[in-house]
Formats: structure tokens, sequence, C-alpha cells
């Protein structure tokens, strides 16, 4: 048991993982990207436009930029959660990718923290998009706002290795449907990216707080639109103590699960 | 000369199962090493603990003078793996699959594009460079594989099962280059349940049965020595076998009874098979077959002619 919470040795060769993904990647990107972001423009644009047409201010912004900064921020976790769950168990089992690499001097530390890398890259890719599009729909009123991509690499890395944590227990694609039905869903619909939390049931705010995501929306608001408080330094500190906790362990766990 | 792989004691244990049941083996340079065995055997298991894919569980594994288990990087670096899956990159081509592989051991760019071209032409894969590698047919993904395994100029090849599943077009074409990579000081390692292809391919076999080296030595010798020169095949009813043995008693032949066959093994240096098929004339048999001893009949006599199923 103990040599799952230990540190990993992972060397530098894992950007040789990260490489692979990315040229495979570059061979298919414009549809990747429709997959990645399709999802988040429209909750911007129907939600925003359409919903926000029939609600008052919230909070005291539009809808539209109530959820803005929110739908950044999710669409990085579900691009490094979608790369690291359903792109790593299928290079993993159905192409025989990992046990390719290992007969190489890479070990599987690398390849798995490669893989983690590459989906950090992916949450990364996503988010500075949404990033950009809420920038041209014109909802960036601040300067602090030049925090949100270091935002996007810690959520974007979170993220990455807690799908690849989940991806080391799972047997069949199907499964995955446990991970995101009762997890990730969830937590975009409770983070605060759609509605405020305080004024909701006690038992709601309670879970809120229990899921990462709900830091991370915060910071995102208090940085696009300029009120920085306690909640940025101490929202991240929450959000990188679990990253780099699910980071070692998944790595143990893959190790566990692919080396026999 | 050191040895390039000394193996003591090894031991690879899953749970309660013992797969590789404490061998010894020592493989030279520019030995081409088979090792034999109904499925099950342990070959497998064998191989992947040479490339650090499966750590062992005891005993001692050095390659290349190196320790797997604090030095599998380095000896990585120097081997090459065809494994028994094809474990292409499915997302890539056949040009990618060699270029994106080298780069695994820091292989220049430049120097990548010059092996894999070399390599492609090597396995007749040139017309394919830009091809995805679902578009390749079975011996064309296998011919790939080896083409990989080559890429970092590997002291050792491992191979496992090479060619199970080919037709035979396909299949003399990997051995054709796996023996010509003879001349260029390549040790090669097999497992393989074709007795054809270690009759083709290696200089020394070791025969695995249950997790255990049974045999070892040159195909050769270790024909003589447990089968012998010849093999005499009598297609006859089983009620006929204490005749047939009274009838060669005086001869001191080792027999056989496996299904509808008895098998008679004639040692080297005695022209018996004249005197045996003229004893045996006269007992009714269906069919009688005179033949050389093969690789075969060594196999199906150590391991047993039982079909095992596992």
């Amino acid at each position: 048991m103990n040599d799952i919470f230990r540190i990993p040795s992972v060397s530098w060769r894992c950007l040789r993982v990260w490489q692979r993904d990315r040229d495979a990647y570059m061979k298919f990107f414009k549809l990747s990207l429709l997959g990645n972001l399709g999802d988040p423009i429209l909750y911007l644009v129907a939600m925003g436009y359409g919903l926000g047409r029939f609600l008052n201010q919230m909070e005291g912004m539009s809808y539209l930029e109530f959820i803005a900064p929110g739908l950044v921020i999710s669409s990085s976790m579900f691009a490094a959660s979608f790369e690291c769950t359903y792109g790593s168990f299928l290079r993993m089992i159905y192409m025989k990718t990992y046990d390719a690499i290992i007969a190489t001097p890479l070990s599987i530390e690398d390849v798995v923290a490669g893989d983690i890398l590459w989906g950090t890259t992916k949450g990364m890719i996503s988010g500075t998009i949404m990033f950009a599009v809420v920038g041209a729909f014109g909802l960036i009123d601040s300067f602090w706002a030049v925090g949100i991509p270091l935002l996007i690499v810690l959520v974007s890395f979170l993220f990455a290795s807690l799908s690849m944590a989940a991806t080391s227990f799972v047997k069949t694609f199907e499964a995955f449907n446990y991970y995101i039905t009762l997890f990730l869903t969830p937590m975009f619909f409770f983070s605060g990216v759609f509605f405020p939390l305080n004024r909701l049931p006690d038992w709601v705010s309670v879970f809120s707080k229990l899921l990462p995501l709900t830091y991370a929306v915060e910071i995102s608001r208090a940085l696009i639109y300029g009120k920085p408080s306690w909640i940025v330094p101490v929202g991240s500190a929450l959000l990188l103590a679990p990253a780099l906790f699910f980071f070692c362990v998944s790595v143990n766990l893959m190790k566990r699960r692919v080396i026999q | 000369m050191q040895p390039i792989i000394l193996a003591k004691n090894l031991t690879k244990r899953f749970g309660e199962l013992t797969a590789v049941d404490s061998i010894d083996f020592t493989i030279h340079e520019q030995d081409y090493f088979g090792f034999l065995g109904p499925n099950g055997a342990g070959k497998t298991s064998t191989i992947r603990m040479l490339y650090g894919f499966s750590p062992m569980t005891a005993g001692q594994l050095k390659i290349l003078g190196l320790d797997i288990r604090t030095a599998a990087r380095r000896i990585k670096e120097q081997i090459g793996v065809v494994s028994q899956e094809n474990n292409l990159d499915t997302d890539l081509t056949v040009l990618e699959n060699l270029l994106v592989y080298a780069r695994y051991f820091d292989i220049p760019r430049q120097e990548a594009r010059r092996r894999a071209g070399d390599l492609m032409a090597f396995m007749q894969l040139q017309a394919k460079e830009k091809s995805r590698v679902e578009q390749l047919s079975g011996g064309m993904k296998r011919r790939l594989v080896l083409a990989r395994a080559l890429i970092n100029k590997p002291k050792i090849l491992l191979l496992d099962e090479p060619t199970t599943g080919l037709d035979p077009q396909a299949r003399h074409l990997i051995w054709q280059r796996l023996r010509s990579l003879k001349s260029g000081g390549t040790a090669m390692i097999l497992t393989t349940h074709y007795m054809e292809e270690a009759a083709q391919l290696c200089n020394r076999v070791a025969v695995m049965d249950a997790g255990r080296i049974i045999a070892t030595g040159t195909p050769q010798e270790m024909i003589r020595e447990r089968v012998g020169a010849e093999v005499l095949e009598l297609r006859i009813t089983p009620e006929l076998d204490a005749q047939v043995l009274r009838t060669i008693a005086d001869l001191d032949l080792e027999t056989e009874r496996y299904g509808d066959t008895l098998y008679l093994y004639l040692p080297e240096g005695h022209a018996l098979a004249k005197v045996l098929t003229d004893r045996l004339m006269g007992i009714n048999h269906s069919e009688m077959i005179h033949r050389q001893a093969t690789l075969e009949d060594l196999f199906l006599r150590l391991t047993g002619r039982e079909l095992v199923e596992t």
C-alpha cells in the first residue's frame, strides 16, 4: 500500500511521450478542437445570451458575465479529463502503446507522467481558446486576468492527474461513466459556474466546498473581474496540493496496473 | 568470452502461479537462441523479464554485464523487442512509427530518418511509408514491428513468437531477414512453438515446460541424443503393439504409442530401417512412414504428445 503514496521516479524522458501525443494530436487537431470547444462555446452562447435574457443581474453582473469565467475553467477540466481517461485508456489497453514504449529506455513512470503532461496541455489548449473567446465577447475587465493562464495550467494538471488515477482502476470504457456522470458532471453544475452557491441549502454549499472546481471558479471570477482576495492564494494552494498528490498516486497506480 | 545474458535461478511468480521456476541459462554473443515450449510453458514470462517489462520474483539476471534490477534503462538502450502482440502506434504512419520510436532512444532526427529509410527498404516497406498502420497486412505489420525493434541498432534482439499467425510467404520473408541479421553480429533470442522456426533460425534451443527448462543444446545434438536419427511411424491398432514389440525386441529400440500411431526411434549409425520394414511388413498396418527425426519429435518427446490446453 505504501508504494502507492511515495514520490515516483519520473525522468525528463517523459517529454518523449508528450511529443508522441502531440504528434498524434497534430494530425487530427481540427476534429479534436471541435469536440473540446463546441460544448463550452455553446454553453456560453445558449445560456449566457439565451437564458441570460430572462434573468436579472446575478451577483451584480449580467448572466453572460457571470458564467464566462467558470466556462473557461471547466473547458480545461473536461479537456484534460477526457484526454487522461478515454485517451490514455485507449493507448494503454487497445493500442498497447504503453507496452511498446516501455521496451525502450523509458520507464512506465515516464510514460504515465508524459500522458498526464499531455492531458494538461490539452486542458491548456481548450482553456486558452475559451479565454480568448471570452475576451472577444468583451468580458475581461481587469489586468488581474493575466493570472488566468496560470490557473488554467493548475486546473488542467489537477484534472489530468485525477483522471489518470481513475483510469488506473477502470477495466472497460463503460466504467468511465461512473467517473464522468458521478463526479465530473456534478462538479460542473455544483461548483458555482452557473449559479451562486451561497443562497442554496447548506448541504449543497458544504458539498460544493469539497469540489476543487469550486475554488477554481471563484479564483477565475476574482481575476477576470479584478476583485482579487484571499481566495486566490488559498484556493490555488487547495488546487495544487491535490494535483501533486494525485499526480504521484496515479503514476504509482498505473505502474502497479501495467507492470506485473 | 563474457556471456551477453546470464540467468541464475530466474523465477517469476504471479500470486500462487509459478510461471518461471528457477531456470538457469547462458547466452553468448552471436547466439541465435530459441525458447521452445507449449503455451503456458513460461517462454513469454521469461522474455518479458529480459527487457524489464516484468520484474523478476527471484534469482539473478545479467544482460550485457548489467543487472536488470538496477540498470534497466541502460540495458533497454541496447536491445530491440518484438513483442507477441503488434503494439504499433495506430495513430501514426509507417514512417512516423519509426521516427517516433527512434526519439525514445534519443536518436537525432537526421540519423533517425536515415535509419528509418534503410529499415523500410530492408523490410520491403518503402511503398507503405505514408500508410497508416491499419492499412497494412498482417505480414507488413510484423515487418514494421521488426524494423522498429532494429531502429536503435540493438546488440540483442528479443522476439516473442515473431511469426505466429502469418501465412507461409510472410513467415519466410521474416525468417530471411532475421537470418541476414546474423552477419551483423546481433544476438537473437526468440520464443516459438513452431519447430520449423527454431530449426530455421536457432543454433541453440532450450525446451521449456511448466516453467522449467527441461533440455538445452544445439538442435542437432539434442535430436540425435534424445530422439535418434530416424523415426518410423506405424499406423496400427494398439492391440497389435505387443506383437510388434516382440518382433523387434532384439533391436532394443525406443518406442512410443500416441493416438493411431506407434513411433519407433532409430539411433544413428545403424542401418535398421531395412530390417525393420521387412519384419513389420508381415503385421497388418495401414501406413508406414520412414523419415528423418526432427526438432518436432524432440519437442513432443520432451513435452509429451498429449495436447495440454492451458
